[in-house]
């Protein structure tokens, strides 16, 4: 099979934590952008973007959420960095039952950030926008991907699976799989 | 639906140990729109004069204002109100940070506390569920340390903490509320908070805010974001740098401190020091702030800078702003370290930075001139810096002479006597002023400092640049793109406003012309002051991004009451009156509203005069300086003007000449100085 190159669009913000003056904005402009109807209200605790905020300590991590996490992770190390102690959550973008951050303060359902995805479409993320000190900076770049040579490399491993399982069971599995992800 | 605001005031009587979650009359709003606004009214209401300021029945406000919480960046003052120890007037100190909009976000306007707590306490207020909890174990603790301790009691870091130190505890006239990088510091508020018991209140919210009219509130917005931007990367050319850009002065950036070292005074407000300034004490403070400086920060959603973090070598790490980087250094004559060190302590214990570094500086000059004696300050160091160090210690825990120096200059000097009244020479109406001390009379300050009911210049002034332009060309310049004048003559008159000659100070701006630019002035200060928004993004520079012309829609879009600027005025005009108003029911008359006798050496007693008559009867005042029957109506404060009749400070056949209520003055004037210990 012939392994073709592909272009594939991968949008981030870079986060430069040396910039952040620790103001919030992002958590406002946040929340009132995802509220319904849209800026009708506010509220932090909404928001899909905290900064972990520590003035004493020098601390100031703007951070996104991410995909939702059932449990907590099983070690939370401490990372050292300048002089100054990180919890590992602090660079965590999980939804997670280990903290309030990034689940609906009514509901408890996860949060995560989608870009400020919207029609018609923002010239940046809203956080970005309201960040005048450049803490946050979107960026969108072009990245090659091998699909082709991964789907080449899945029926490789199916194969495999299939003769270790059955391929009656790997098809119910997949079945399975793809109801509970529409559902 | 409430909008912007959330209807309901959170009543806390200590002795009692009772919480309520009281709803708020929308109408109130409308006619006094928040904040500031909304507080005075519940002190006129609730706090008659009798009450003492260390009295269970003197009420302590924290506030927020309308717009806090909503997206208006800057917008997130906290508004504390009460009857002031030291000035005996009405104080309404205020602080940025991020406890306000947390307190909205909790579900409350305001906290209202009463009573007095038998043994010390905390307030936690998460939400829904609020809680009086014992702080006997954060007993003289520093303000800074207690709010770390309840963080991490509660286990809650986003918590917001606003609390007190030990000068709070001791009921220093002086001390302050502090939370992070902002304090509440002036007229004694933090004693009060001490008298009644209360070591912190820490705040935890995670309820919506919301906007009447969504799409227009952010609009409004980006368009401050926006011009905000703008103003950064346009300095406005031909004034000093400190006044070129937007919010308080960027004390935090500076390095270039000749302006404040060579026009402020040293010592107890004393000596110019005209050829300080040189470039080896550039160089030895500019290493001295950037050793100590870690990262410049904000308060809640605001992309101004203000504030800095400080660590210096033997200090706990600390935040600070503004001018209290050299109020310690010049008070004392030392240099800029000593400042940060100091500056340290003296924010841990929770006292004022205006204040304090006079009163220390007071003291040894009693001790210079022989008034107090080598007794009164047993061990104290020889050199300065450690004097201002033990002289600190004392007065926040009272001790010895310190227990009189915490009452502030003005009452310490009465207790003192023997001339010590002379030393006392900085005040207004009890309270210290900046210490500056000028050539010649400017007559749109004589009337700021003179009627300025927070007693603070910089609470106060802003908006109509300080001193004429030299040039025309420089003048067309600066009023081409100045929207935000109320009216198109105020750019007539700086047009016309020469540096020398016919039309230079003091007579020019004219009597009339000074009355329009004070109110201007001081008008903006006042919805500030409502709305929670800072002064350094509105009222105090120069070309603000918040006006009269947009704070209507803000308004009406924000909280849904219909607003325009004739409105917004007229509500500033009533609640800014029912301020004069508290403090003219305790006393205040128009002997009291004058600068310090030395601020100006050139004086212009005619002049002054004809400038307060004007001002007073421009504002709806008699000649003693209280509202007329006429204005109050006007205002919709008739409830006032009969309880100033029925107290005698009105009369049926008032009309407001001099004779007639010079008896009044005599009759209510509140002299004697009260020490409660």
């Amino acid at each position: 099979m012939k392994v073709e190159k592909r272009k594939k669009t991968i949008k981030t913000i870079r986060i430069d934590v040396d910039k952040c003056i620790g103001c919030m904005a992002c958590e406002v402009i946040c929340s009132a952008f995802h509220a319904t109807p849209k800026y009708s209200s506010n509220n932090p605790a909404r928001s899909r973007i905290r900064v972990i905020r520590d003035p004493i300590a020098d601390i100031f991590v703007p951070v996104y959420a991410g995909e939702y996490a059932v449990a907590e992770c099983a070690g939370r190390d401490k990372y050292t960095i300048d002089g100054k102690e990180y919890d590992e959550c602090a660079f965590c973008r999980a939804s997670c039952p280990s903290r309030d951050l990034f689940k609906e303060p009514d509901s408890g359902l996860p949060l995560k950030c989608d870009m400020c995805e919207s029609d018609p479409p923002q010239e940046k993320p809203l956080c970005v926008q309201w960040c005048l000190n450049e803490a946050l900076i979107y960026e969108v770049r072009e990245e090659e991907a091998e699909e082709d040579g991964k789907i080449e490399d899945l029926e490789t491993g199916l194969e495999s699976l299939a003769n270790k399982y059955g391929l009656n069971k790997i098809m119910d599995i997949v079945t399975r799989m793809s109801v509970s992800k529409k559902g | 639906m409430r909008y912007a605001e959330t209807g309901f005031n959170l009543e806390i009587d200590l002795t009692r140990r009772s919480i309520e979650r009281v709803a708020t009359d929308p109408v109130d709003t409308e006619l006094y729109l928040g904040g500031l606004g909304t507080s005075a009214k519940i002190l006129w209401d609730r706090v008659p004069p009798e009450v003492e300021p260390f009295s269970p029945e003197n009420l302590l406000i924290f506030s927020t204002g309308l717009l806090c919480g909503t997206p208006a960046p800057g917008c997130n003052r906290t508004i504390v109100s009460t009857i002031s120890p030291q000035t005996r007037l009405m104080a309404f100190s205020m602080m940025g940070g991020f406890w306000a909009p947390e307190l909205k976000h909790a579900g409350y306007d305001k906290v209202i506390l009463r009573g007095r707590s038998p043994g010390l306490v905390y307030l936690w207020i998460n939400n829904d569920k609020v809680e009086i909890r014992d702080a006997a174990h954060l007993k003289g603790k520093g303000a800074i340390e207690t709010e770390e301790l309840i963080r991490r009691e509660l286990n809650e870091p986003k918590a917001q903490v606003a609390a007190i130190g030990l000068a709070g505890e001791n009921r220093v006239y002086f001390a302050s509320i502090e939370q992070g990088r902002s304090s509440a510091s002036r007229g004694g508020i933090g004693a009060v908070m001490g008298d009644k018991g209360v070591k912190a209140i820490a705040v935890r919210g995670k309820g919506d805010i919301n906007m009447a009219r969504p799409e227009e509130f952010m609009e409004l917005c980006n368009g401050v974001l926006k011009y905000i931007k703008l103003r950064e990367d346009n300095p406005i050319p031909g004034v000093m740098p400190i006044l070129a850009g937007l919010g308080s002065p960027q004390e935090m950036k500076v390095h270039d401190e000749k302006w404040h070292t060579e026009n402020f005074m040293w010592g107890n407000s004393r000596t110019r020091r005209k050829d300080f300034w040189n470039e080896e004490i550039e160089k030895n403070w500019r290493a001295t702030l950037e050793n100590a400086r870690i990262r410049l920060i904000s308060c809640y959603n605001c992309p101004m800078k203000c504030a800095a973090t400080l660590s210096v070598p033997g200090f706990p790490t600390y935040m600070m702003k503004c001018f209290s980087k050299l109020t310690y250094t010049m008070a004392a004559y030392s240099d800029l370290d000593f400042g940060l060190k100091i500056a340290q302590m003296a924010t841990d214990y929770g006292v004022d930075a205006f204040s304090t570094p006079q009163v220390m500086a007071f003291a040894l000059e009693l001790l210079e001139a022989g008034i107090l004696t080598g007794k009164d300050f047993p061990d104290i160091p020889a050199d300065s810096e450690g004097r201002f160090f033990w002289l600190l210690d004392r007065i926040v825990r009272r001790e010895g002479i310190g227990d009189v120096l915490a009452n502030g200059t003005y009452w310490a000097a009465r207790q003192i006597g023997n001339g010590a009244e002379e030393f006392a020479h900085n005040n207004i109406k009890k309270h210290e002023q900046l210490p500056l001390k000028l050539s010649m009379l400017n007559p749109i300050y004589f009337l700021m400092y003179a009627t300025g009911e927070k007693i603070n210049i910089t609470q106060i002034e802003g908006q109509f640049p300080q001193a004429p332009f030299l040039t025309m060309e420089e003048r067309e310049e600066f009023v081409k793109d100045w929207v935000q004048v109320p009216d198109e003559k105020f750019k007539q008159y700086l047009l016309d406003w020469e540096p020398r000659g016919e039309k230079s100070m003091p007579f020019y701006p004219t009597v009339e012309m000074c009355c329009d630019i004070v109110d201007w002035q001081e008008r903006m200060h006042y919805i500030d002051d409502a709305l929670g928004m800072c002064s350094g993004l509105s009222s105090f520079p120069l070309k603000p991004p918040y006006h009269i012309h947009n704070y209507p829609k803000f308004i009406s879009s924000g909280a849904g009451i219909e607003m325009d600027e004739a409105r917004l005025t007229q509500a500033a005009k009533r609640y800014r009156t029912l301020v004069r108003a508290i403090n003219i029911s305790r006393g205040m008359r128009r002997a009291d509203e004058k600068p310090p006798e030395n601020h100006w050496k050139k004086r212009f007693p005619e002049l002054e005069k004809e400038l307060l008559d004007t001002y007073y009867k421009f504002k709806g005042w008699n000649d003693d300086g209280i509202p007329t029957k006429e204005s109050l109506h006007e205002l919709g404060l008739d409830y006032v003007s009969e309880e100033f009749l029925r107290r005698g400070i009105l009369s049926d056949s008032d009309n407001g000449s001099a004779e007639g209520t010079s008896v009044t003055r005599q009759e209510t004037k509140v002299e004697d100085p009260h020490h409660e210990g």
